[in-house]
């Protein structure tokens, strides 16, 4: 009998199990060729793109000339003396903070009690949540509310009631753009993580609540803690995914109704900045940087999120 | 082949007696009437500020100019006129490009976008969905992570990519990566994880292949995932114009083509306000028809969206 060291050991066993991994990749190699188109767009098109971003972001690369590697410089220069940046960077937070888990909490909380309506007036409930989701550039339509004379919507109402003598510059003035942004963020997206939210609802079996009563729940607050969250958690998840999604990636609403850039930079979020970078300066290096940053603290967020969720109802 | 026949008709029993239980008006257990009054008047109260806007926008599309520059403004149009639909006809159609032109751009890229991506996607997603494999799983991963980035964050680096490619200013541009999008593939594997796998089985040990098993089993029995994937790409074709990747003006969608006649809020061509309105009108309304005559397939498919972790 030979000798065996641990580390041969642990070597035979690695060696096996690759052999084993390789058996299987050829067992099901018709599967791989199933994934095969998939796969390669999304890898062209998304994993990419992320790994370009990656890999430019300790560059200098101006499109013109080949990218030049810089190491952590453009990391340096974004943190410590990027004022703008930094300032997107707030302004992304805290559009983040509020819009994510508000709209979050709303988007289950009006799924719940939709939930609760009679079946025939569910659908059209549902269409009046949604719709503003999926019109997509209909945001467009809060500039004409918001305008800044006398025509504009919410000067109207609020000159009418007597509350305010003249317009507010709504979409200019400092301190009121960032809770004008935070609106309309909030009416967009519900998302998809509102349906999935209704249609999860929906599908929970009845007897669990049956047997809640059974069991000494006492109202549907409590009902909603112990039987209705413990069995939505994929769901929540998945909600979450698309929170995220929403409440970080705020960047077209402020081009549009706040304009580029907006004043003093109060509504400069990070896919602002990105763009700036990227499309007009053409700095792809930085810009990659950028979308770096934006990348990790979404997964970030996406980690922490996951392990709150899987708390629920113990 | 009967197998896959009862099954079907197993699951439909199990529906239809999921149906006729609900359908009986129980009233649920721990239900106070005032609970019951406070929903109606939160979601009447939050109902009417999701819908605001939008009732806005559809009455301005239909005001005459008058109307539309009254002070203080009117939320409901008193004489509603068909003009502003008019002028935006004949605005797009005396423009070089004709208007057929832009319909025609935007039905193909549409279409053909819409039809790869369900395509490519479900195939892969029977594949994940129903076999465990080196990597399946790594990979299912990957795409629940890359649900987050949108094509905002990403519109930088996919731009250089289009460009390696040549393939900006084609219809590629926006149709190809269109094919890759997380969201559809996401769906349609959930959907196809709760069509039990015995299914799959029995049609392997009757001889099936797996293309037959795919295109002819599990396919037909996700209709309402692919008819949800369908509107979500539909949406992100129509809602995502791409200026940046489209830029000769033959090849613009109608959206795009509409945009550029709203142009930015900032800099309001105020001669324009009606065709504006009119404009918007056509943006937003075509997402939510499509969504009105798929609502109840997409709850079927959201039903299953779930993410374990």
């Amino acid at each position: 009998m030979v000798e065996t060291t641990p580390y041969q050991r642990y070597r035979a066993k690695k060696k096996a199990m690759r052999e084993h991994t390789w058996l299987e990749m050829k067992k099901h190699k018709t599967l791989y060729l199933f994934l095969l188109p998939f796969l390669l767009v999304f890898a062209t098109f998304t994993l990419a793109p992320v790994a370009m971003s990656l890999a430019l972001s300790f560059t200098y690369f101006n499109v013109l000339e080949p990218p030049r590697i810089i190491g952590f410089q453009n990391y340096l220069n974004l943190f410590l003396s990027d004022d703008i940046f930094l300032i997107a960077l707030r302004n992304t937070l805290i559009l983040a903070v509020i819009t994510g888990p508000v709209g979050y909490i709303c988007a289950f909380l009006f799924a719940w009690f939709i939930n609760e309506l009679p079946r025939f007036i569910r659908a059209f409930v549902t269409l009046v949540f949604y719709a503003p989701t999926i019109a997509g550039s209909a945001f467009l339509v809060w500039a004409l509310i918001f305008t800044g004379d006398a025509q504009g919507y919410a000067n109207a109402i609020l000159m009418n009631l007597g509350i305010i003598h003249e317009p507010n510059q709504w979409l200019t003035d400092t301190s009121y753009m960032m809770p004008v942004i935070i609106i309309v963020v909030l009416w967009m997206s519900l998302g998809a993580g509102f349906l999935a939210f209704i249609a999860g609802l929906s599908t929970i079996d009845e007897a669990l609540y049956e047997a809640g009563l059974v069991d000494g729940v006492k109202n549907r607050w409590q009902e909603l803690w112990f039987i209705t969250l413990p069995n939505m958690q994929g769901m929540l998840m998945f909600g979450a995914v698309m929170a995220i999604m929403a409440s970080f990636a705020v960047g077209d609403v402020t081009q549009n109704l706040a304009g580029f850039p907006s004043t003093d930079y109060e509504v400069h979020t990070i896919v602002n900045h990105l763009v700036d970078y990227g499309a007009i300066r053409f700095e792809m290096g930085y810009a990659s940087a950028i979308a770096t940053v934006l990348f990790i603290t979404m997964i970030g967020t996406k980690i922490l999120v996951g392990k709150f969720i899987s708390k629920i109802g113990q | 082949m009967t197998t896959a026949i009862s099954h079907k008709r197993q699951n439909e029993m199990i529906n239809m007696k999921k149906r006729r239980r609900s359908s009986r008006a129980v009233r649920k257990p721990n239900r106070s009437l005032g609970g019951d009054m406070f929903i109606w008047l939160i979601l009447a109260l939050f109902g009417m500020f999701f819908v605001f806007p939008l009732v806005f926008l559809i009455n301005n599309a239909f005001k005459p100019l008058d109307e539309i520059f009254i002070f203080p403004p009117n939320l409901w149009v008193i004489n509603p006129t068909m003009g502003n639909l008019q002028d935006l006809f004949i605005i797009m159609s005396r423009s070089w490009v004709t208007f057929t032109r832009y319909v025609f751009n935007t039905v193909f890229i549409t279409i053909s976008g819409t039809v790869g991506h369900l395509f490519v996607a479900s195939l892969g997603a029977y594949a994940v969905s129903k076999y465990e494999f080196p990597g399946s799983k790594f990979f299912f991963g990957l795409i629940i992570t890359t649900l987050m980035f949108n094509q905002f964050v990403m519109q930088i680096p996919n731009f250089l990519i289009l460009a390696q490619l040549n393939w900006i200013d084609t219809y590629w541009a926006v149709v190809i990566p269109a094919f890759g999008m997380p969201m559809g593939f996401f769906l349609l594997k959930q959907f196809m994880d709760t069509i039990p796998i015995s299914l799959v089985e029995s049609a392997k040990i009757d001889g099936a292949n797996e293309w037959y098993i795919y295109s002819r089993i599990v396919m037909p029995l996700v209709k309402p995932a692919l008819l949800t994937a369908m509107v979500f790409a539909v949406q992100a074709l129509w809602n995502n114009p791409q200026s940046l990747l489209i830029h000769t003006e033959q090849l613009k969608t109608l959206p795009l083509a509409i945009s550029q006649i709203i142009g930015s809020p900032h800099a309001p061509n105020v001669a324009r306000m009606g065709v504006n309105a009119a404009g918007m009108l056509v943006m937003v309304i075509v997402p939510i028809i499509i969504f009105i005559f798929a609502q109840s397939n997409i709850l079927k498919t959201m039903a299953s969206s779930g993410i374990k972790e």
